[in-house]
């Protein structure tokens, strides 16, 4: 099925990215997404909205971040050249706030007094807390217990911003339970409390909006990209938890057609093991979180527990215009394992001195695999979605190192 | 007509209105589900909601994500449940039996299959969670296509257009969700519900049961004197819960039978 000359136009207006997407919640929900639909509509329209949220990314988030050519690893590597787009240079360290901010100031149009988000890395959590301290809102995040051990730094920084952590014990106690926990209380307080959700996904319009808060990444690269090398790149690759920094920086490359876009997934310590979280390498299409996506769940329909050394890639989901671009064969999705992701983290720190996310660390041995494979004049540009402080105690307890 | 149907109809020339209670599928364990759906007709249940079990039960409180997950661990599957339905006809129990779930294991199974399969099991009705009318035309006809009520819900927050989508669909009778937020909640509304219940009936032209937060007699004696029928689910399980291993299906069956009656006495009177 591909889309041969049309103009890539999706959503539809009821949020279907073809069969993905659209609006899988219960009756109590429908409601409070039409209120959002029609606030979001209404923002689109408003040109002091688009002023505002520009102005905050240049004096808050510290945007345009640069894009960074890593010679020093790509010579090392031998093949084509690796640049960075440097979210991690981001306020708060990383692309998530980008969408925070822009859903906080929808909040704040609506009326809502308190915000609540649910985050796995803590990435999101921070962004959230941050945004809501600065707007002066109230701020409730959920999070997995699993992940409020792995991510103790991230969550006192949360606390230290204002912000009420809530650990969630159901299920495997990581990001989908958070989610779900954070939809349980938006039903329940649904007057006054705004959802930030951290990803492209969940129900209509989640995966537009997040995807349009995030895209100013993809608009950046493709002003700053001529400047660095007098073209765009050959292939734009990024790491895919729900979503959210690839889709930013793939949606304004889509309808350059010569530019490939690559998401990569966490393969955990191998796809073949049963142990990762690559929903669309190894997932089927499913209903979960308000959308229609690929999923990994068992022969019953029951959603499976994921594996990945990144809390932030630890999602059984994916946000449902990758399925999309995915089936139109407009992208195409890999796997990185814990180990290779390592071995980036460590190399990016050794050869360029930048400490990548984790996450990042997914699409950076991606680009380390495919750059000897492509002569030296090829181009790979690689959204770095985060630093690495965060992940400090999860790397150094893979080397056998206790704080 | 259908045996729901039947079942509003009959009550209905009997001046009474139906009692349904929810528990889940394989909770506390698989061979459990039987005794306590027959302790539930002996309570004095008109139609039962019988909860597949979902991993990620997104619209349900602590008590019934609770159940989900024992009954997931006490290794539950769509079939299964089927399996215990067919049981239960077996057993010349006519009482209407609705499947209450979530779509993910449904479309796991395929829509048509699932169907075919849970109306041949006995099965009457399905509701599904997080299928709200725009997004499940084609399932809705291929229930009733399949000789199944696809019940929906209506909530506080729902438009009166909510209520024409929902009539265009939907079959059996409306799930009045009684208040904001999820199953097991706290307090609910009567007022509300006595002024949004006559609306609703006279718009989709069905029957209207009222659920989330019914904890006792006292209260299902009150939405009794409003709606149709009146749905209690975190309670009995709590009950279940709470029981020593084969108590269960006794104190199911003594704590509904007293809602029964304090139900029966309120409609007698009027
Ligand atoms: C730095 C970083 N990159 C990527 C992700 C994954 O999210 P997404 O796929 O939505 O970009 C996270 C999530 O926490 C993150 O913190």
């Amino acid at each position: 099925m591909h889309m041969a000359d049309a103009p890539y136009d999706f959503p539809d207006a009821r949020g279907h990215f073809g069969p993905y997407g659209g609006v899988f919640v219960a009756e109590t929900l429908i409601p409070a997404l039409t209120e959002l639909r029609q606030a979001y509509e209404a923002a689109l329209a408003d040109p002091a909205f688009a002023a505002e949220f520009n102005y905050e990314l240049k004096h808050y988030v510290g945007r345009p971040s640069p894009i960074y050519h890593a010679k020093r690893w790509s010579e090392l590597l031998g093949g084509a050249q690796i640049y960075l787009k440097r979210e991690d240079l981001n306020h708060t360290g990383a692309h998530k706030v980008n969408n925070c901010i822009g859903q906080a100031m929808l909040a704040r149009r609506m009326g809502k007094p308190r915000v609540i988000a649910e985050t796995g890395a803590g990435q999101h959590g921070v962004a959230t807390a941050t945004v809501a301290a600065r707007y002066g809102m109230e701020c409730v995040v959920y999070m997995g217990s699993e992940d409020v051990r792995r991510q103790a730094a991230n969550v006192y920084r949360m606390k230290l911003l204002g912000a009420t952590v809530v650990p969630v014990e159901s299920g495997s106690r990581t990001l989908k339970d958070a989610l779900n926990e954070a939809m349980r209380d938006w039903v329940t307080h649904i007057g006054n409390t705004f959802y930030i959700i951290g990803t492209v996904a969940g129900p209509h319009p989640y995966p537009m909006m997040v995807r349009d808060f995030q895209a100013i990444i993809g608009q950046e690269c493709i002003e700053q990209m001529p400047e660095m090398v007098g073209r765009q790149p050959d292939y734009v690759i990024a790491c895919v938890g729900g979503g959210s920094n690839a889709m930013g920086i793939f949606h304004p490359y889509i309808e350059h057609k010569d530019v490939r876009l690559i998401g990569v997934e966490a393969a955990g310590s191998g796809i073949e093991t049963g142990m990762h979280a690559a929903s669309l390498s190894a997932g089927r299409p499913g209903v979960l979180h308000g959308n229609r996506t690929y999923l990994l769940q068992n022969e019953d329909g029951q959603i499976i527990e994921t594996h990945s050394i990144s809390a932030g890639l630890d999602y059984p989901g994916v946000g449902p215009e990758h399925a999309w671009l995915k089936d139109i064969q407009r992208a195409e999705y890999v796997g990185i394992t814990d180990a290779e992701a390592l071995q980036a983290f460590h190399n990016l720190c050794r050869f360029e001195g930048i400490i990548p996310a984790l996450e990042s660390s997914h699409a950076l041995a991606y680009a380390a695999k495919l750059a000897p494979t492509l002569p030296k004049d090829k181009v790979l540009l690689v959204n770095l979605s985060g630093r690495g402080d965060k992940d400090m105690h999860t790397v150094a307890e893979k080397s056998g190192i206790q704080f | 007509m259908s045996r729901i149907q039947q079942t509003f109809t009959r009550l209905a020339g009997e001046g009474r209105k139906a009692l349904i209670p929810f528990i889940t599928a394989g909770d506390p364990n698989p061979e459990m589900t039987l005794p306590l759906m027959q302790a539930l007709v002996a309570g004095g249940a008109d139609i039962i909601e019988l909860g597949v079990p979902f991993s990620d039960p997104m619209a349900d409180g602590p008590t019934i994500q609770r159940a989900s997950e024992r009954a997931l661990a006490a290794g539950m599957s769509m079939r299964r449940v089927l399996d215990i339905v067919r049981s239960f006809r077996a057993t010349g129990d006519q009482t209407p039996v609705v499947l209450m779930g979530y779509a993910n294991p449904i479309e796991a199974m395929g829509v048509e299959p699932f169907v075919k399969a849970t109306a041949e099991a006995g099965a009457d009705g399905v509701l599904v969670v997080d299928y709200p009318p725009e997004e499940c035309r084609g399932f809705a006809e291929s229930c009733r296509a399949g000789g199944l009520d696809p019940i929906f819900l209506l909530a506080p927050t729902s438009t009166e257009k909510r209520f024409e989508d929902v009539a265009a669909v939907g079959g059996g009778y409306i799930y009045y969700v009684s208040l904001k937020g999820v199953t097991g909640s706290a307090t609910l509304d009567l007022d509300e519900v006595a002024r949004r219940i006559p609306a609703i009936r006279e718009k989709v032209g069905m029957p209207v049961g009222v659920g989330f937060g019914i904890r006792d007699g006292a209260t299902a004696a009150k939405i009794a004197a409003l709606a149709d029928a009146v749905v209690i689910g975190s309670r009995i399980i709590e009950e279940i819960e709470s029981s020593a291993p084969g108590e269960a299906p006794s104190r199911v069956t003594a704590f509904l039978r007293g809602v029964r009656e304090a139900m029966d006495a309120a409609g007698g009177a009027r």
